[in-house]
């Protein structure tokens, strides 16, 4: 009788066991799907004109991407400087402040801005740049983008320094360091790559966003590095691209799908790599 | 443990080096931005010293032919022009918003938009193009032939099946079985709604009554794809589907499309020539017309203009006259030689009559109240 | 950026510092450390700044809709922007449900990854590659989750719907709701996996030494614990599926009528404002984008708001 029970409940954690890891292995499957469809269909695209040239009008064979890789890259760059220094400073705010009125509430509005709809953060930006300025720019794109990474900079600098032990800051401090040295020059440092790995993973984020560009960094079919002008970038073309009646330019979108992909893969790469380090410094 | 933060340190100073370089190339631009502007802080595009590239946005269905216009114009002569296609309503507001030197809208302005634009603003048509109504019937390879009432039955939910007598009888040869019949049409505001919605209030007054023409409407029936790609995916995916798409569209993907009898009684397969046939009629002297259901014997019914939407008096914002005498020259270009360039891509090129009438209004834009074009500019 | 550039002037007043100015030395450490934590509290401040100008500029955008509209906006049955009429109905309860199913059919794979890598197999090559990999399916654009849902799912979802009696849409409630629930999953397994992880070891200890095997301490022990920290982490990626713009967009079916089961065609609030935001010609049209901006905006909010005070809650217990 007893064995029979044990049995039974044996029996059931094993297919609870195996449910879980059925379900866990399943959800990869999505995963895998998307990675194959996009390496086949944007192999056959890519070579080294694909990256070097500028956009052809259809018909045209030969086009490339410079431009859109060029102002992917520079927009997200102008992203990357706008938000984190603010980030970094709002996190370390939140980790130092952690019970105080004010860091509720930022706090909160952190979490807020995390969960605005990448559209209406374009449309806002719209009516905050674009058109008082009455010119399209990159440098308003990068706005967009960058009140889109400041709530994850914010989170993991907070998440990041909260792990670091107090007694470091309290030696610090001990040892007559001021309050900003001891910030900046211990604490900081300590938790620097999990602060870089975070700034990698929100640039992952954000690099592949189309609906914040489309009223902002506008687009450009030439080559551009000045930031006050229209600039191109690749989640907008891949857009454009991709609604348009030629096949000649899907493929092309899907070319430039793969190479978006293989950015954000790299970034994801390098963040693993601060994870990693950060953690062995713990 | 020393490697490690040597690694680390690496890492830090590369990052500081590119913000470092971003900020120089921030300053810098910004330099040179507020030297080009009187006001110091409007580094807009219609006001910068760069008076050699164009800004223009609008209509996504003329967006193929425009790039390879400004391709061609570029290597020509030397201007670069940045269109994006963001929508007819987006350019019609960027015009409005001066954040662009042309919009391109497949509708004229309506009374509201006039209004709120504060000055007058011409319409040169570009080029015209159809609109063509695609089906997914299995096993059937034939080209189906449609009526406006069969069109707007179906549209109004009242045709459900592809064995309707209504159709039967107008296509004797072709086998309909008793399917249901899948409405598509686009989700997104769009030209090519609005030259279908546009047709099918002139032909049924139920429609216009019930629905109305505009940009995006309230559909009876159906379900909507995005774009061309998405309602044209629609219809090829779901068996007895009929959906609305561009010629261009239909043409690359190989898809089926119908035959359709105009005012004259005729049934028109949709194409460049007919769809230039249909813009073959008197137009008035500021363009503003619709083409579809047209008077025109050998005219495809469901067509329409494209426009170029520019201010007439090109004097605003501290733009230069350079500019302004780029931009005309620009579209004096695309109504003459660029047209050679339309039927490749499957658009429509303006008829002599059209031209003559851009021609005009082209003439009719000032720079501080002087014309930019000289009287006969050939 | 300044705060790397301070370490410059410093160094000839460090070598200084022994002298006799260490007095200002002191005064010019103290001044510099109020302007730190002022730079601190203004970096916090710009945060709430930040939401409030949002907050505002979306008010302001939406004023000519509310005026023309008022509260009808919010239970209006119709969106017809020919005749100016613009009811919000069918696109809040196509957000609501799209988004409820996808949290319904997440959960279990949500659940099970926290309990694979939390409990099962916290460590090993395999778990980490699991672990990679659903870090992935967060980092993937949504455009691109777009493109496949139109080009893989939407066909798949179409073969079941022609073995039943609906009309093969393919595209449709169910459909977006798929894409959302493989688009949300990271979000609730890593909250919940937090938490798994957190579950005191001593509990389960005593659990096991009365004689209870994996699964019943799981049912008894983790599950329990980790109730209000897997609720938390499921309204979050609640709020995440609710502003999801670009994939749903391209899968739902675009319709601007009420569904009228899960698989018709329907609308989410964020994929009518990026059908119809570039094409919207009159004003009233223009603002009723913008005041459906504004509730998403205040949606999700809450919901966020909700979800942190769960989570605030827990970390007390």
């Amino acid at each position: 009788m007893n064995a029979v029970v044990i049995q039974y409940r044996k029996t059931k954690s094993t297919l609870f066991k195996s449910v879980v890891i059925f379900f866990s292995l399943l959800c990869t499957v999505p995963l895998l799907c998307i990675l194959y469809y996009i390496v086949s269909k944007g192999t056959k695209e890519i070579n080294w004109h694909f990256l070097i040239r500028l956009p052809m009008p259809v018909g045209e064979a030969g086009g490339g991407i410079a431009n859109a890789l060029s102002g992917s890259v520079i927009i997200v760059l102008v992203a990357a400087v706008i938000a984190i220094p603010l980030g970094i400073l709002g996190g370390i705010y939140l980790s130092e402040n952690k019970d105080k009125k004010l860091a509720y509430w930022s706090r909160l509005s952190a979490d807020i801005v995390q969960g605005i709809p990448s559209v209406v953060t374009g449309i806002v930006v719209y009516f905050w740049i674009v058109k008082p300025m009455e010119g399209f720019s990159a440098l308003s794109g990068s706005l967009a983008l960058a009140i889109m990474m400041l709530p994850i900079l914010v989170r993991i600098t907070e998440e990041t320094l909260l792990r670091i032990p107090n007694s470091f800051k309290e030696a610090a401090l001990a040892l007559g360091v001021p309050y900003h040295r001891t910030m900046l020059k211990v604490i900081v440092p300590c938790g620097l790559s999990g602060i870089l790995s975070g700034a990698l993973l929100a640039v992952a984020r954000i690099a592949g966003e189309t609906a914040p560009l489309l009223f902002t960094a506008f687009g450009n079919p030439y080559m551009n590095v000045n930031i006050f002008k229209p600039m191109q970038s690749l989640p907008l073309m891949i857009y454009n691209y991709a609604i348009s009646p030629y096949n000649q330019w899907h493929n092309m979108a899907w070319g430039a799908a793969m190479i978006l992909l293989i950015w954000i893969l790299l970034l994801n790469i390098l963040t693993k790599l601060a994870t990693k380090r950060w953690r062995v410094q713990l | 443990m020393n490697s490690k933060q040597l690694k680390l340190k690496i890492l830090i100073v590369v990052a500081i080096l590119l913000s470092g370089i971003s900020l120089l190339m921030l300053s810098c631009n910004g330099g040179s931005g507020s030297n080009s502007t009187k006001s110091g802080s409007n580094t807009s595009a219609s006001s910068n010293n760069d008076d050699n590239t164009l800004l223009g946005a609008g209509s996504t269905f003329v967006y193929p032919l425009f790039s390879k216009l400004f391709y061609v114009y570029n290597q020509q002569a030397g201007i670069k022009i940045n269109y994006q296609s963001i929508g007819s309503g987006g350019g019609i507001l960027q015009l409005k918003n001066k954040t662009v030197d042309f919009g391109d809208s497949d509708a004229p302005l309506t009374d509201e938009q006039t209004k709120s634009m504060g000055a007058d603003v011409l319409h040169i048509p570009m080029c015209s193009g159809a609109v063509v109504i695609s089906y997914n019937i299995p096993g059937v390879t034939d080209t189906l032939k449609l009526t406006p009432d069969v069109i707007a039955g179906i549209y109004l939910g009242q045709i459900t099946k592809w064995n309707d007598p209504k159709i039967t009888s107008i296509n004797p040869g072709v086998q309909l079985r008793a399917m249901l019949i899948a409405v598509a049409h686009r989700s997104d505001g769009s030209g090519t709604t609005n030259i279908f919605t546009d047709y099918l209030s002139k032909i049924s007054s139920e429609w216009q009554s019930k629905v109305g023409k505009g940009t995006a409407v309230n559909w009876p029936v159906g379900l909507g794809g995005k774009g061309n790609e998405g309602v044209s995916g629609l219809i090829k995916q779901t068996p007895g589907g009929i959906g609305y798409i561009e010629l261009a569209y239909a043409i690359q993907n190989k898809m089926l499309f119908a035959k359709i009898e105009n005012k004259s009684g005729n049934y028109i397969t949709p194409s460049i020539a007919s769809t230039s046939a249909a813009g073959n009629v008197q137009l008035p002297a500021d363009s503003k017309v619709s083409l579809t259901n047209t008077d025109a014997a050998n005219g495809y019914p469901i067509s329409g203009f494209t426009w170029a939407l520019i201010y007439k008096e090109q004097d605003y914002n501290n733009r230069s006259e350079k500019r302004a005498e780029n931009l005309l020259n620009l579209l004096w270009w695309n109504i003459h030689q660029g047209q050679q360039y339309c039927p490749g891509l499957y658009y429509a090129p303006l008829s002599p009559e059209a031209t003559t009438v851009a021609e005009n209004i082209l003439r009719s834009a000032t720079y501080n109240g002087r014309p930019i074009l000289p009287g006969n500019n050939k | 950026m300044d705060n790397t550039l301070i370490g410059q002037p410093e160094k000839p007043l460090l070598k200084r510092r022994k002298a006799k100015h260490a007095m200002k030395d002191v005064v010019y450490e103290i001044k510099k450390e109020s302007r730190f934590r002022k730079t601190l509290i203004i970096a916090a401040i710009s945060l709430i700044i930040l939401v409030m100008a949002f907050f505002i500029t979306l008010i302001i955008g939406s004023i000519p809709s509310f005026k023309a509209l008022g509260i009808r906006f919010l239970y209006g049955k119709t969106w017809d922007p020919v005749n100016n009429i613009f009811g919000a109905y069918p696109f809040l309860l196509g957000t609501l449900i799209t988004s409820f199913l996808a949290l319904i059919i997440s959960i279990p794979f949500s659940v099970s990854i926290a309990l694979f890598l939390g409990e099962y197999y916290p460590k090993g090559w395999f778990s980490n590659l699991l672990k990679n990999a659903i870090e992935l399916i967060a980092a993937i654009p949504s455009v691109i989750y777009g493109f496949w849902g139109l080009f893989v799912l939407v066909p798949i979802v179409r073969q079941m719907e022609m073995k039943t009696a609906v009309l093969p849409y393919g595209v449709g409630i169910l459909t977006a709701s798929l894409i959302l629930s493989v688009m949300v999953i990271p979000y609730a397994a890593s909250m919940g996996l937090e938490i798994v992880k957190m579950t005191p070891l001593k509990l389960k200890e005593a659990a096991y030494s009365l004689g209870a095997i994996r699964y019943e301490v799981i049912r008894t022990v983790i599950f329990p614990y980790a109730k209000s920290g897997l609720l938390a982490g499921i309204l979050l990626s609640l709020g995440r599926a609710l502003g999801e713009t670009m994939a749903v967009t391209m899968v739902i079916g675009n319709s601007s009528r009420i569904p009228k089961n899960i698989f018709a065609p329907g609308n989410t609030m964020a994929s009518v404002v990026a059908n119809e935001f570039t094409e919207a010609a009159g004003s009233v049209y223009l603002s009723a984008l913008i005041e459906l901006g504004l509730v998403l905006f205040l949606v999700t909010a809450i919901i966020n708001i909700a979800g942190k005070s769960i989570i605030k809650r827990f970390s007390k217990m």
